[in-house]
């Protein structure tokens, strides 16, 4: 994988929020709707190359796909980490704990701005991401570094697994 | 400041390409309504306000620059080699210094690119994809003080594809 100086993704992440608050002329829940879309169109393109590049990585279940992504997916692609837990009795809603993301580096959030889920993004990535392994999933913040919390928790609640269209059981 | 820490290069080329694609459906809404070109705007902006502030963060400790020749030769050597992890091939300019034509043979943010596969379409399919790079361009000449307009080419030459010139016109 390689690898770039963070700061001219940062930076590029920042202005493209800064943009989309002009376009929906400062409406912040249309900006996180916009936010999650982009990333839900980036996580269909990038899962193949997460696959690519963690040569043998198989999720059996939603449990083991939000490792992969909390363990290697977040480090191959941001380097940082995230830990898994709160999940509930059936195994269908987890969190992910990040304390770090280079998204935010030199970030600091107006007032006016306190409803922007900054990096709402990553949520999206994950969407479409997992979409394409057949789970669909819902996925927000409940705690966020640029809000006031001491840590970035993602709620991540699996809806359904699709079928599989191709069978590679042997 | 942060320490400088590193991510994988595919997060920047996904995002862009993702901003390119989401303000051409935008446009593509937009059309309908008389009014497709905003997205152009959007784009440079972006780029403009990211190359202005990559070109503070670069020249921090550096001594000012005598003139827009030396500013020309900071961006085709020290932030070409920083964003696209090259140095420009080929710089040019006229008589007057007015016009600078910064040549990259293999221009980094193009090798990702899955084009169509008819040729004579390809210009049009790329040049989407150099707004932002030419509004990084001009934000970090701004930086500087140097007012100007900035466009680009790619080859006409289908054996390389990655070839591109952006064209810097000090207003």
């Amino acid at each position: 994988m390689e690898k770039i100086n963070a700061e001219l993704f940062t930076l590029t992440y920042g202005s493209t929020v800064r943009q989309l608050l002009i376009d929906n002329e400062e409406n912040v829940d249309a900006v996180n709707v916009q936010l999650d879309k982009m990333g839900y169109n980036i996580g269909i393109r990038l899962v193949d190359e997460f696959l690519a590049k963690s040569s043998g990585a198989r999720c059996r279940d939603f449990k083991e796909a939000a490792e992969m992504i909390a363990k290697h997916g977040l480090k191959m692609f941001l380097g940082v980490t995230a830990s898994v837990s709160n999940w509930n009795a059936d195994n269908t809603e987890c969190s992910l704990i990040m304390d770090d993301n280079p998204m935010v580096d030199f970030v600091e959030l107006p007032e006016q701005y306190s409803n922007l889920s900054y990096c709402n993004m990553l949520c999206g990535v994950f969407r479409g991401a997992l979409e394409m392994v057949n789970m669909r999933v819902e996925c927000w913040y409940v705690r966020d570094l640029l809000r006031g919390d001491d840590v970035f928790e993602m709620r991540l609640k699996l809806l359904e697994v699709t079928a599989e269209s191709y069978n590679d059981e042997d | 400041m942060a320490p400088r820490r590193e991510v994988a290069e595919s997060c920047l080329e996904f995002l862009y390409i993702e901003l390119v694609q989401s303000y051409e459906r935008k446009d593509a809404e937009c059309a309908e309504k008389g009014d497709g070109r905003a997205s152009r705007a959007a784009l440079e902006s972006i780029g403009f306000q990211v190359g202005q502030q990559l070109a503070e963060r670069y020249t921090i400790d550096r001594a000012r620059f005598a003139d827009h020749l030396e500013v020309i030769k900071f961006i085709c050597k020290e932030f070409w080699s920083e964003i696209f992890r090259k140095q420009v091939d080929h710089l040019k300019t006229n008589r007057h210094r007015a016009l600078f034509v910064l040549q990259d043979d293999r221009f980094r943010w193009l090798r990702h690119l899955s084009l169509p596969a008819e040729q004579t379409s390809n210009t049009e399919a790329v040049a989407k994809y150099l707004v932002f790079p030419c509004g990084l361009i001009k934000g970090a000449l701004s930086s500087f003080g140097v007012n100007c307009e900035v466009t680009a080419e790619i080859s006409e030459d289908a054996r390389k594809p990655t070839q591109c010139s952006f064209e810097v016109r000090i207003k």
